[in-house]
């Protein structure tokens, strides 16, 4: 299988690796996948209090190619974003970006999960209701 | 000056040695004849050509040329033999003996048979991948009539104990197959002093041509007899029906005689760039090397790098170093390598799995290009794989409850 020029190109420069305090109550982690199925992805936003948009977003992903472009791509995109803005990401704006081959849509997805799971960590933290998403199924 | 890209997937296939070529070219335009031809110089040349042929092959494994069978390859070897056997001896019984570890074209065949009617026992194997020899014998009936054990593994190289299980093979009276497809041509294969009754191989796994292979059947002690799979004109003692591959077995037939001549040399060569690669990359933390390293071919490494995933590993070289994993992302099926669980691994191991299969053309370059490049790769992914933080931090990940999906 080949690869998407964005793929090979998040993959060998992936934006915001790395790891935020998760101890912090407007830091939100979302660690999604198994070991065993080949990917887990942790997806961390760093929330501003006062002007409630994401500061900072970071990642670290065990998996393919596309898994860690997935989730590069993911901590750009959240960046900025309030984090209304950021429950919208939707994984097929990902496979689109990324040229995604079918068979690697659930890196896309797996994304989309860590995102959620991001925001519902940060939501508890902050004495909010946890968000009820639908599951896509894909994976 | 080092040229990429790196071919270093001969488990796969090998390059064709240019000797080999030599010999096949002029099989192609000038002697062209149809080896079945026996009225005439065209038919005469070809069918001395692969008379040739049969006698550089049998060499190779020590058997005569007459219980030289050449097929398509072994994939057509391995049915032959499997189904063949499984309708020749149906009188006898109906049990096949095999191992999970065994190819594909040797497993799906057994599937197959069992669609028919037939038994399969499909032996475990040990954490080293070999299979237990009581085990072995303990399974056999009186309906079993065939054990069919591959020689070395495709995917970790590890050698079984052909000898001992040819030995219970004979004690009990059942025909004993192996494919020998990795094995022959890479290490001393003898049918007699091994006690094979039937052998697949295959030439392009040995710097031969694609598209030609042969299955060995034993002619004495005992006279092994196969149903044919194709029917036809009867060639090849009447197992093989088909219009022999002319060029394609003069290429085997060269590639055997090489293999026969070089086959010490290259063996101490590739085996100490094989243990020079070895030895770099485990010097890397949670590095494992899967299968028995004692029962092994010397040109073959599985190694896992714990906690990045194989296919994101080969992404970071594989412009430059051809290689393959037992990772599920390199398959369709999205399943990890059925061989590695086999062995025992977790599918965690079994995803960051690396299979290096060196070759007669892989130089020392080669290979201290490979050894920095994967530990590069290694290294790097660790930063990015949020497993090696929290093995890093003393996490236990069997702890975590993670999403399986």
């Amino acid at each position: 299988m080949s690869y998407s020029e964005k793929v090979i190109d998040h993959y060998s420069n992936p934006k915001n690796v790395g790891t935020l305090d998760k101890g912090q109550k407007n830091v939100g982690t979302g660690l999604v996948g198994a070991p065993e199925c080949g990917d887990v992805m942790r997806l961390q936003i760093e929330v501003d209090e006062t002007t409630g948009l994401i500061k900072d977003a970071k990642f670290k992903t065990f998996g393919c190619g596309s898994a860690i472009a997935s989730s590069s791509l993911a901590t750009e995109w959240l960046k900025g974003r309030s984090v209304d803005e950021a429950m919208k990401i939707d994984n097929m704006d990902i496979v689109e970006e990324l040229n995604l081959p079918p068979v690697k849509i659930h890196c896309s997805v797996l994304a989309e999960d860590a995102i959620k799971a991001a925001i519902n960590d940060y939501r508890t933290k902050n004495g909010l209701e946890v968000l009820k998403f639908e599951e896509k199924g894909v994976h | 000056m080092l040229k990429l890209p790196i071919y270093l997937d001969n488990n796969a296939t090998t390059p064709m040695d240019p000797r080999v070529l030599e010999a096949m070219l002029p099989y192609f335009v000038e002697h062209f004849g149809n080896a079945a031809s026996r009225n005439h110089p065209f038919g005469w040349e070809a069918e001395e050509a692969v008379d040739y042929a049969r006698e550089q092959v049998a060499q190779l494994i020590g058997a005569d040329a007459k219980e030289i069978i050449f097929t398509s390859g072994a994939t057509e070897a391995d049915n032959l033999a499997i189904k063949g056997v499984f309708e020749m001896y149906a009188s006898k019984g109906n049990h096949v003996i095999t191992a999970v570890t065994e190819h594909k074209a040797v497993l799906d065949t057994c599937k197959h048979i069992e669609k028919s009617g037939g038994e399969v026992t499909y032996l475990p194997v040990q954490p080293d991948g070999l299979i237990d020899l009581k085990e072995l014998e303990a399974s056999i009936k009186p309906t079993t009539i065939l054990i069919a054990i591959m020689y070395a593994n495709n995917e970790v190289g590890v050698i079984q104990p052909v000898q001992e299980i040819a030995a219970i093979a004979k004690k009990h009276g059942v025909l004993f197959f192996t494919d020998g497809t990795q094995a022959v041509g890479k290490i001393p294969v003898d049918v007699l002093k091994d006690g094979i009754d039937m052998m697949a191989f295959s030439a392009h796994k040995m710097y031969g041509p694609k598209g030609v292979g042969a299955l060995y059947v034993r002619r004495k002690n005992p006279r092994v007899k196969v149903t044919a799979q194709m029917d036809g004109g009867g060639h090849e003692r009447a197992m093989r029906s088909g219009t022999l591959n002319v060029p394609g077995i003069v290429g085997f037939g060269k590639a055997c005689e090489l293999a026969r001549l070089e086959m010490e040399e290259d063996t101490k060569r590739i085996s100490k760039l094989r243990d020079k690669l070895e030895t770099a990359l485990l010097k890397l933390e949670e590095a494992y090397v899967n299968g028995s390293t004692e029962h092994r071919l010397p040109h073959v490494s599985n190694i896992s790098f714990k906690y990045v995933e194989g296919e994101g590993l080969m992404m970071g070289f594989n412009k430059n170093i051809a290689l393959s994993s037992g990772s599920a992302c390199t398959s369709a099926s999205l399943e990890p390598s059925y061989v590695l669980k086999a062995l025992g691994l977790g599918d965690d191991l079994a995803h960051s799995s690396l299979r290096f299969g060196l070759g007669r053309f892989t130089t020392e370059d080669q290979i201290d290009y490979t050894i920095e490049q994967v530990s590069n790769t290694v290294n790097k992914l660790r930063e990015m794989s949020p497993l090696w933080e929290m093995y890093k931090e003393g996490i236990d990940m069997t702890t975590i409850e993670w999403a399986h999906h």
